[in-house]
């Protein structure tokens, strides 16, 4: 690992201010819904959800999406073509949906989820909230709210943990190379 | 190595697929189902891509199944009916499917009534194939679909008993049925007179009998196959009342079955023939399910094979 870049402490402030700025920027929790974009984006809804609940008192509806059928680099999952779960239990029309994701890089998986959202139903507005966003943009597309602002080569990895999902909060920064080779 | 990584490129029996592969490809199967139900049925991962439905034989069901399939999933379909084509004039498979090749189609959809002819397309084409239904030798997405359907009533295949009644030697259903079930953890039983039941197709997980009761027994689905009727005057059987009276999949016989058991047909149906109409308009009856089940199974073996291949 080349640096620890949120800690779990850290992380928990970061998505508290963006749980305010979404109720301030929507002007509270009415007619919103927020939809996870699968793998990790999907506990980082939750904990919004959980946290919205705690400051407004309002249970908004949770979504997960997963875009594997919207991607346009399929040869990427040629080899795993497992399609997981999409499940957006309420009517996404005539409401404000807030997609979640843990890292936002190319824009490609939000490009893909936007189409993703937009063949479900017809929200009255969607905005992008992303816990780190580490530049290298090939689409303009910009989130709404950002976690923390990571400027980053692209020979590095960002690796986001969740006690969800890898059994520990934190976000940290890797070489490339590091991890392949770990992978091997 | 992951059990998925090594990726059949043909869909044309199930020699090559792994059990992992195969749940991978039904486990998918379920978000395809998901995408049917949308206001938007269809999604755009094979877009871009061109698949060719080459049917040297008729079947209007399966035809459309398939085509509807690749334009759920955004492919673009050139259908290709021998009927109507140079193979009257005496070209060959290999030159068709050369043309077709040349027209830069990415993947085919063989249907033919002759054993090895969907081999023969992915010899020639060097592009994905799925066998349609090739003589009385295979019939995988059928299998596949017939898998899917017990798959979502039971929740699992593992430790089912399919027993599967008629004409079992013409049946390239009851073969693909034969090989995949036992793969997936579930056993068959093949049933039908012994004039249409052969020996070889005995096996680990498979087992025959001539006796329906015996074969419904602890069946979980039951399947009913087509009375293929041209057989009546090879002799195979004495008179369709005859063979109704004893192989008829009915009420009368499902008195024998558990409770719980349901009734497939891979269709088309001879009505009072193989099945009851009673039995096939009945509350066991999934036979339409199939037919629904059939289009996500189709949708997710062209994204298995696709994917990746652009």
């Amino acid at each position: 690992m080349k640096a620890s870049i949120l800690s779990a402490d850290e992380m928990r402030r970061a998505l508290t201010r963006i749980a305010h700025e979404i109720l301030e920027r929507n002007k509270g929790a009415e007619n919103l819904a927020l939809i996870g974009i699968h793998t990790r984006g999907i506990p980082i809804a939750a904990r919004l959800a959980a946290k919205l609940q705690e400051l407004e008192g309002v249970d908004v509806p949770l979504g997960r999406l997963d875009i594997t059928l919207y991607r346009d680099d399929l040869s990427e999952i040629a080899k795993q073509p497992i399609i997981r779960e999409t499940e957006v239990p309420f009517d996404l029309d005539r409401r404000r949906v807030v997609l979640v994701d843990d890292v936002l890089y190319t824009g490609r998986t939000v490009r893909a989820a936007l189409d993703a959202l937009i063949d479900l139903g017809r929200p009255e507005g969607i905005q992008l909230a992303v816990l780190v966003d580490r530049g290298h943009r090939e689409l303009p597309i910009r989130a709404d709210y950002v976690g923390k602002n990571l400027p980053t080569a692209k020979s590095e990895v960002v690796k986001v943990k969740l006690q969800e999902t890898d059994g520990t909060d934190g976000v940290e920064l890797w070489d490339l190379e590091e991890v392949q080779a770990a992978q091997q | 190595m992951n059990a998925l990584s090594s990726k059949p490129k043909h869909l044309l029996d199930f020699q090559d697929w792994s059990a992992e592969r195969l749940n991978a490809l039904l486990d998918n199967a379920d978000t395809m189902m998901q995408v049917l139900d949308r206001p938007v049925k269809k999604v755009p991962a094979l877009q871009g891509l061109t698949v060719c439905t080459v049917f040297f034989e008729n079947s209007t069901r399966t035809r459309v199944s398939f085509e509807l399939a690749a334009r759920r999933m955004s492919a673009d379909v050139v259908s290709f009916a021998a009927g109507a084509s140079s193979v009257n004039k005496g070209e060959s498979i290999r030159d068709t499917i050369e043309v077709l090749t040349a027209y830069k189609v990415d993947a085919f959809v063989v249907r033919h009534q002759a054993a090895g002819a969907a081999h023969l397309v992915a010899r020639y084409s060097g592009k994905p194939v799925i066998n349609a239904g090739d003589g009385r030798r295979a019939h995988p997405t059928q299998a596949l679909l017939d898998a899917y359907t017990i798959r979502r009533e039971f929740g699992t295949l593992e430790g089912k008993t399919v027993a599967i009644i008629g004409d079992v030697r013409h049946s390239r259903v009851a073969r693909s049925n034969a090989e995949l079930l036992p793969k997936l953890g579930a056993k068959v039983i093949l049933c039908g007179p012994a004039t249409l039941l052969p020996r070889e197709l005995a096996a680990e997980g498979v087992t025959l009998t001539t006796d329906p009761r015996e074969a419904v027994r602890n069946a979980d689905a039951v399947m009913a196959l087509r009375l293929q009727q041209e057989r009546m005057d090879a002799g195979y059987v004495g008179s369709l009342q005859d063979y109704a009276r004893v192989y008829q999949v009915n009420e009368d016989l499902l008195a024998f079955a558990p409770n719980e058991a349901v009734v497939l047909h891979p269709g088309p149906m001879n009505r009072d023939v193989e099945i009851s109409s009673e039995t096939a308009d009945g509350p066991r009856s999934r036979i339409l399910a199939q037919v629904e089940n059939g289009q996500a199974v189709r949708m997710s073996t062209l994204y298995h094979l696709l994917v990746g291949r652009a």
